[in-house]
């Protein structure tokens, strides 16, 4: 069995630095693509729960198409029209190049922040009309009944599914190797096609699952802690006790 | 109208095409204990909640210490002169029984914390929950909850509280417990407007009391002629089922 011959493992483990440079290149697309996907999520979650049918409107187109078309086909669509479009744009005699990197930033970006969207949306609505009609008979505008009372009660909520959605994002961005992008799989791919030895693209999957793992791990963290009943807790001044009452 | 804390004028509220409330007019004077009672989908628990603009009014005037109330004022009077109590208690889940009551404080009233903390332990101590003031409100019972949300009321001052039937969601055994500081608030100057069914509160501690049914104002009167001799048939019915 050729995957257990030492010598293949030894010849790919000596030529791991490409691995890693898509290792490092694939967190980076991750961080600045997840960076969008909160953007484009808070910002659409939180239009499907205003009063305005225009922007709920918006938000749940947005939200169904991209949540319903492979990520796949978005990232060679805008990989072709693109350049046109933007050529189109600036009216430059040339298609534009547009750099890997950003390509999948967005289109990344854009696929998950459906998600994200939804994931806000569903943590604002969780909340009982109660609470907002608490703050607003204590005086509180509705702005900062959402700051004060409302959006702190959802991160409790959010954190677990959006944890998840990073978690998935990272694996996403392997579509970069399809368009040629520098990330981790598509160097696992070179080197496997280079040496021929199949052993890259399980250091290639051990490296996917050094980021995912933990990530997974804070998912389920933060899901018991988002179950978990708050604690009284010391402050200076309750130093009151049952006998005083 | 200088004595009249609160002036309810030709009210009418609609939910789309149902008329809930159908014209009320009803003035409460300042210190005046008023308990709304009712059959359920009356339109009580929508004129107390039209008092600090909960409902808008689709027509008619309410008026608070002589201020008309509008759409640009509401907030600021409902922080000069109204507090709530809810029959869900509207706690903050996210934040303890101290932060729960410091809040409004120090975030509309600019307190300091020591000032808001201090005048918080104060409230507590009235409605026996000053040991409670680290925990989270899950933590407590329905009845210690609904205390902490009369505490609440309480802390930021203002001269009319309004509770929309702070003890229907409480288990029986907890009622008596929020009612007794009820009526020990209802000694002291606060002007107070109460939905409930709690008979024996109304009897206790109402100046007056108000019956609505069917989005009007059927009956008013003292608890004495209230219960032994009302005009309206329609309320006497009404005490009929639930006496």
């Amino acid at each position: 069995m050729e995957l257990f011959n030492p010598e293949r493992w030894a010849a790919t483990l000596a030529n791991t630095d490409l691995l890693w440079q898509g290792f490092l290149f694939t967190i980076e697309v991750s961080l600045a693509g997840l960076l969008v996907s909160l953007l484009v999520g808070t910002l659409l979650g939180v239009f499907s729960t205003t009063q305005s049918r225009v922007l709920r409107g918006i938000s749940r187109v947005y939200v169904e198409f991209f949540q319903n078309t492979p990520i796949v086909v978005q990232v060679f669509f805008v990989y072709t029209a693109g350049p046109m479009l933007l050529q189109a744009i600036t009216g430059a005699e040339h298609v534009v190049r547009i750099a890997p990197f950003v390509l999948v930033v967005i289109c990344v970006g854009l696929y998950h922040g459906a998600y994200v969207a939804e994931v806000i949306r569903t943590g604002i609505e969780a909340i009982p009309r109660g609470q907002m009609e608490g703050a607003q008979s204590q005086g509180f505008t509705r702005v900062q009944a959402y700051r004060y009372v409302i959006l702190p009660q959802t991160f409790r909520i959010i954190l677990p599914p959006l944890a998840n959605q990073a978690l998935n994002l990272v694996k996403n961005t392997s579509v970069l190797a399809l368009i040629a992008g520098g990330d981790l799989m598509y160097q696992a791919d070179i080197l496997v096609a280079d040496s021929g030895y199949l052993q890259g693209y399980i250091v290639c999957c051990a490296m996917y699952f050094l980021i995912c793992f933990p990530i997974a791990m804070l998912v389920t963290w933060l899901e018991k802690r988002s179950r978990a009943p708050r604690k009284a807790r010391r402050t200076a001044t309750a130093g009151a006790t049952e006998a005083e009452v | 109208m200088p004595n009249n804390m609160i002036d309810i004028v030709h009210l009418n509220k609609y939910f789309g095409d149902l008329h809930v409330l159908k014209d009320v007019s009803l003035s409460v004077r300042e210190g005046e204990k008023v308990v709304l009672i009712g059959p359920s989908g009356s339109g009580k628990s929508t004129l107390i909640r039209s008092i600090n603009w909960l409902e808008e009014p689709s027509s008619g005037e309410v008026r608070i210490n002589g201020e008309l109330m509008t759409k640009k004022n509401h907030l600021e009077i409902t922080r000069k002169y109204t507090s709530m109590v809810f029959q869900q208690f509207n706690l903050y889940p996210n934040m303890t029984v101290m932060g729960n009551l410091t809040l409004a404080p120090i975030k509309l009233q600019k307190k300091t914390r020591e000032e808001a903390e201090a005048e918080a332990m104060r409230s507590l101590k009235r409605v026996g929950l000053a040991h409670k003031a680290d925990e989270y409100p899950q933590n407590l019972s329905g009845g210690q909850q609904q205390r902490v949300a009369i505490a609440r009321a309480l802390c930021t001052k203002q001269p009319i509280m309004l509770l929309d039937e702070p003890t229907s969601a409480l288990d029986p055994e907890m009622v008596n417990e929020v009612l007794n500081v009820m009526v020990e608030l209802a000694q002291e100057n606060i002007t107070m407007i109460c939905v409930t069914h709690e008979m024996g509160f109304a009897r206790q501690v109402a100046d007056r009391i108000v019956f609505m049914e069917d989005g009007q104002i059927l009956e008013e009167g003292t608890p004495e002629h209230f219960f032994t001799h009302p005009d309206n048939p329609r309320c006497q019915a009404f005490l009929d089922k639930i006496l």
